[in-house]
């Protein structure tokens, strides 16, 4: 096992893939010689070389258009927009061409291809460039999603998202980029469409994704020297979504309280909420509480940032409310 | 500037364009009119639902392309597409039923008369988001280019389009990275209603702009197949040397109006009337005559063209509305549409 940071996991990922697969082809801005402007894609272009790890202008419709064309035509193209908050410049080609082109020609054209993108607050960035935006792709049919929270996960994950048929939008937690974990030698590749339990407990269910993790487990933590046990599941990709593992815990522990980065309105954890109401509704022994951002734009001063964002203590404390 | 308006030559023996390529031209704009009025008729007949976007008058841009392609190069087009997939060689009923949505439509009745695609024939797709489709073409050159081959793809767009941000995105990465791709602006005068020297900023929508991104300035006579053959053979030619891009800019007029929602009556009479007298088809019917090919010949590829079109109208009129078991397949790649466990 080694140790790595998640922006080098993010590197090692890829270079496992394209050392396996001549068809796997990267591109996107400041990622070769520079190594990314996170430091994500250190060593990728001196190993592989500029026909493959390739530098574009900023153009965010050439690059996922060029990553689209490419994956009809037989290569496995890996875009990266800088910020997931560019996602907004270049939406129709990911939600109108890439995600319905399969549908309307009934089957006719495949694109397996990665658009990964930095994702999500806590680095002081402001509104346009810390949005937590997993909900926008999640809407999609035709698309996959996927946001780890921890290097290991990161490996197995977008390895796994590379190889995949389909279209994955593959969120990284730019808050988390610094964070280390152990990963396994040799090849990792991980099953999309599952979710982790990251800490067993029998009074409530977490259900948190990405950066919420390492807060939902601490808020365990400290609930659980309180008397309060909660089981901790990473959801770590939304499509496909295992909502068989979210359910058992459902289920089996009578509560379940969301844990998400986007502001309130749509966000994941509603989505999750309903399928629990409709399908474990006699399960449950009391409300499900969704703990999220505020319905507001992310403003950039430490306190305020902080504040919006779901923090150990908000979650801790909306849990032993709502479990009193 | 090449103005690439060409005199028939009528000598056969030292023609560059040859008899075979003279009748496929022929052949392929004829199928595209006949189609085109077919489809115009049986949308008056509530046969054809939503809305089509006729190619007519347009014919030689598709015919002259498509013909001087090879098997394996790749042609992305817009709405106003139906010309171009049937210029590859896609089926006609396959066209027709799709906009009648039925079964034997070429997407099963999934797409519709916007998104015509048929990738056995190259078609690669039909796309109704303005600007869209160049970045796309220009990936799957850029796939062409990492796979070694020889493929090129081949790009159609309106003049509207050469507005949208994605069109300069795409020519400029395009020119960066000399890729074998061919970016062809048919401009038929108008976007949708409005006419396009009105809302932008050069006389020449795509040619003006070719400096820009380091492209020749070509304009070519969209109304004359055999002009439009000999840009296109240039450009292919270039794309497979490794000289990369082309823009062209076939200056052409749709002859109805913007989709079947518009009779296109903010059309000058007078404008009209002068491109139905350069209306493509008889021209050609005209220069073939010029060159001594028979006209029991000429007229006999009509006569079949026709015949094709009323089996094809049978064949899509007969087929059935699409197995209600398909409204939940192919979302993803496993055939399905499950986006849970
Ligand atoms: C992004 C976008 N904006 C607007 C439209 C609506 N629209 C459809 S066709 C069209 C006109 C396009 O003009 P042009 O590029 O000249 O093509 P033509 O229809 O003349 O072939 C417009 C505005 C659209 N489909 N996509
Ligand atoms: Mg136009």
């Amino acid at each position: 096992m080694a140790e790595l940071t998640c922006r080098e996991a993010v590197a090692a990922a890829i270079a496992q893939e394209m050392r396996r697969d001549p068809s796997v082809v990267f591109l996107g801005e400041d990622i070769g010689a520079a190594g990314g402007v996170f430091k994500t894609t250190v060593g990728l272009f001196e190993e592989f070389g500029p026909d493959r790890v390739r530098d574009t202008p900023i153009s965010e419709q050439a690059i996922v258009g060029a990553a689209m064309g490419a994956a009809m035509t037989g290569l496995r193209p890996i875009a990266e927009l800088m910020f997931s908050d560019f996602f907004a410049v270049c939406w129709d080609l990911v939600a109108n061409e890439i995600a319905k082109s399969r549908y309307m020609t009934n089957g006719q054209v495949s694109f397996p291809l990665v658009i990964r993108s930095a994702n999500g607050g806590g680095a002081r960035f402001g509104a346009q460039h810390s949005q937590a935006i997993e909900n926008w792709a999640m809407m999609i049919p035709g698309l996959k999603v996927v946001a780890p929270s921890n290097p290991a996960d990161i490996v197995g994950l977008l390895a796994a998202s590379i190889r995949d048929p389909d279209p994955v939008v593959f969120f990284e937690q730019k808050s988390l980029y610094g964070t280390k974990g152990a990963v396994p030698d040799g090849e990792h590749v991980d099953t999309l469409g599952t979710a982790k339990v990251v800490r067993e407990g029998s009074d409530a269910t977490i259900v948190a994704l990405a950066a919420m993790v390492p807060r939902a487990a601490e808020a365990a933590d400290r609930l659980a020297e309180e008397g309060i046990s909660c089981k901790v599941i990473d959801v770590r990709t939304l499509v496909p979504l295992d909502t068989q593992t979210i359910l058992s815990a459902v289920s089996e522990t009578g509560r379940l309280f969301t844990v998400e980065e986007n502001p309130r309105l749509c966000g994941w954890g509603a989505e999750i909420s309903s399928i629990a109401s409709e399908e474990c509704f006699y399960d449950l022994d009391g409300p499900i509480v969704r703990i999220t951002t505020p319905h507001i734009p992310l403003p950039s001063a430490d306190n305020l940032e902080d504040l919006a964002l779901p923090s150990v203590e908000r979650i801790a404390e909306t849990v032993r409310v709502n479990m009193g | 500037m090449a103005n690439a308006t060409e005199e028939a030559r009528p000598d056969l023996a030292n023609d560059d364009i040859g008899e075979e390529a003279r009748l496929a031209l022929w052949r392929s704009q004829l199928e595209i009119r006949h189609v085109e009025q077919r489809a115009h008729d049986l949308f008056l007949q509530n046969l054809v639902k939503g809305t089509v976007h006729l190619s007519l008058g347009q014919e030689a841009v598709a015919a002259g392309f498509a013909v001087a392609m090879e098997e394996g190069d790749y042609t992305f087009c817009t709405y106003r597409g139906h010309a171009h997939t049937l210029a590859r060689g896609a089926s006609m009923s396959g066209v027709l039923g799709e906009l009648m949505g039925r079964e034997c439509g070429l997407l099963n009745g999934k797409g519709g008369s916007m998104h015509l695609t048929s990738v056995e024939h190259g078609a690669m797709g039909s796309y109704a988001i303005i600007g869209a489709h160049l970045p796309i073409a220009m990936g799957a050159a850029w796939s062409a280019q990492y796979r070694g081959t020889s493929q090129v793809s081949v790009c159609f767009f309106g003049d509207g389009t050469t507005n949208i941000g994605a069109f300069h995105e795409a020519l400029n990465m395009a020119q960066v990275w000399k890729l074998p791709v061919i970016f062809v602006c048919e401009n038929n005068l108008y976007m949708e209603y409005t006419p396009i020297g009105d809302v932008t900023a050069v006389e020449h929508p795509a040619a003006d702009r070719a400096q820009a991104y380091g492209m020749d300035s070509i304009i070519v006579d969209g109304n004359d197949a055999d002009a439009v053959y000999r840009v296109a053979r240039a450009a292919y030619e270039k794309a497979r040397s490794g000289g990369g891009p082309s823009l062209i800019e076939a200056k052409t007029y749709r002859q109805c109006g913007h989709s079947r929602a518009d009779p296109g009556a903010y059309r000058p009479d007078e404008e009209v009337a002068e491109w139905l007298a350069r209306d493509p088809i008889p021209a050609y019917r005209r220069r073939l005559l010029d060159f001594g090919f028979a006209e029991t010949a000429v007229d006999g590829i009509e006569t079949e063209v026709l015949a094709a079109v009323d089996a094809a109208t049978d064949v899509a009129r007969s087929s059935p509305p699409p197995p209600r078991e398909i409204l939940e397949t192919e979302v993803y790649a496993d055939g399905g549409a499950a986006w849970r466990n």
